[in-house]
């Protein structure tokens, strides 16, 4: 009961911390908007206008990737900045739990990039928005916040060792936007991508979003997603403590 | 001889200071892997919309990656220095205001145009294109050219941090406005009407459309309007940016405001 209050706690406390910052905020919501844009500029150009709202739902969950990542290479550097870290770090909750509510409550911002992705499709470029599987819709969303949440605390997790963690999750943007299939299919991809693909969860977050909008049986993509997140949590905690030691032995823990 | 060292000197010596993307940890994964991974992204895209040819995204958006050393770091010369609470001290010394922030441009030019040429020439591998080398020097000079007329540009995102306090959410936005406005990924005439018009006047347009006329292999005197335009723009840019860092400089201190933002 504890631990749950303390996460729900941290949760609800850093969506209002981040909420607060115009920064966040706008890099959150701006940058999917910008990849949205130019992705439907070129769809519609190719003659493909039947795929942007393929190209919206993808755009959409990089709303909620890029929000998850740059708040996840955030997360220690501010801490370090502020002069934080050790505090956390020494208090007696288990670090991990105190790291996991940042990285769900960055992923959760990403509602709004996911809500503008898709109202801006609607409104500028007149894109259809009809769900097939409104039920599927409604769990898919939740569900890819839950596995992007939890893969930014395995990123998260690594950056302890790492003093420019932004750096490094800046320029995972891109990659795993192109890798996981979230605008350009799969099968375009070499096929030694696959299998990167199949381990990291927007894969399947957007997969499931696109089965339940635009008709398929989203709820093997909804599992795969929560499942990969279980895996998530495993290998963050075992990161967290083993990377938590060594900066404490090496006394790098607040160095920037 | 006064204001040669601050243009030379005191130019390469805030680019050291300023910059902690020096360090390879920053450096290698922000200025020589990330546009790698942008050209490759939209080169993909481009084969799933089945629109455009590699060769076009890989110099597009190589060329635009231009925006990400010059625009931000030409806006950090001053949004840096008030972190730093320098800002002051380099304003109250009597060196000439042109060498001063003209000097400190240098460095960025060319650290932008490495960081375009090496995206250029590995993307290029990736993905196999072709420029004939009878294009490699054009190139490069249209590669300076983007550079600097992002610079310009930069130098008037560096006049708005005497107003703002968040430069990096403002270049963040120029850095989106320049990647679908300026025929990146999207050629002009697949824009609307009003955002080509609106491309003409913005640096990268008509240096992106030169690089790409050089690549197919037109000559240097073919693209020599092109290559004008966009050292027009930039000039343009660089003036107003002066201009306007002068006047902002001076309401500063007028109302005691240098420190504010």
């Amino acid at each position: 009961m504890r631990v749950l209050r303390l996460v729900v706690v941290g949760w609800l406390f850093h969506i209002k911390s981040l909420t607060l910052s115009w920064f966040f905020l706008l890099t959150a919501v701006f940058t999917p908007l910008l990849v949205a844009t130019i992705a439907y500029y070129m769809f519609r150009a190719g003659g493909k206008p039947g795929t942007l709202f393929y190209a919206s739902l993808g755009a959409a969950v990089f709303g909620i990737w890029s929000s998850t990542l740059f708040g996840s290479g955030g997360a220690i550097q501010w801490q370090r900045w502020q002069g934080t870290l050790e505090l956390l770090v020494a208090a007696p909750a288990p670090f991990f739990l105190v790291l996991l509510p940042l990285t769900l409550a960055t992923s959760t911002i990403g509602i709004y990039s996911l809500t503008s992705t898709l109202l801006w499709g609607r409104l500028l470029f007149g894109i259809p928005f009809h769900v097939e599987h409104p039920l599927a819709f409604a769990a898919a969303i939740p569900a890819t916040i839950l596995g992007l949440g939890l893969l930014g605390l395995v990123l998260a997790a690594t950056f302890v060792l790492y003093r420019h963690a932004n750096a490094l999750s800046n320029m995972l943007e891109q990659p795993v936007l192109l890798v996981t299939g979230m605008l350009v299919p799969l099968s375009l991809l070499p096929g030694w991508v696959h299998p990167i693909a199949w381990v990291l969860s927007p894969t399947w977050g957007a997969r499931g979003l696109r089965e339940a909008a635009l008709g398929g049986s989203p709820w093997p993509e909804i599992g795969m997603t929560l499942g990969l997140g279980i895996a998530y949590v495993l290998i963050g905690a075992f990161c967290l403590r083993h990377f938590e030691v060594a900066a404490r032995r090496e006394a790098t823990l607040s160095l920037t | 001889m006064t204001s040669a060292r601050v243009f030379l000197i005191g130019g390469v010596m805030s680019f050291r200071a300023l910059f902690n993307w020096l360090s390879p940890w920053i450096y290698v994964p922000t200025m020589l892997v990330s546009p790698v991974f942008q050209i490759l992204l939209f080169a993909y895209i481009g084969r799933a919309a089945r629109v455009q040819s590699d060769k076009f995204y890989v110099i597009g958006n190589a060329l635009q990656y231009t925006a990400i050393p010059c625009v931000f770091a030409m806006s950090h010369t001053i949004a840096g220095e008030r972190f730093q609470q320098t800002l002051g001290y380099i304003l109250v010394t009597p060196a000439r205001r042109i060498p001063l922030f003209v000097g400190r441009s240098l460095p960025v030019v060319v650290n932008g145009a490495l960081t375009s040429a090496f995206a250029l020439a590995l993307g290029g591998a990736i993905l196999g294109i072709h420029v004939p080398v009878s294009a490699l020097a054009p190139l490069a000079l249209t590669i300076v050219l983007c550079a600097a007329s992002c610079t310009g540009l930069g130098l008037l995102s560096a006049a708005i941090g005497f107003l703002v306090r968040e430069t990096a959410t403002l270049n963040n936005i120029v850095f989106g406005v320049l990647l679908i406005f300026c025929g990146v990924n999207v050629s002009l005439d697949d824009l609307p009407g009003w955002m080509s018009t609106l491309a003409q006047g913005l640096p990268l347009t008509h240096g992106i459309e030169a690089a790409r006329k050089l690549a197919d292999g037109a000559s240097l005197s073919y693209v020599a309007g092109l290559i004008g335009a966009e050292a027009l723009v930039g000039l343009l840019y660089g003036l107003a940016g002066y201009a306007l860092l002068r006047a902002l400089e001076l309401q500063s201190r007028v109302h005691a405001t240098l420190e504010r933002a």
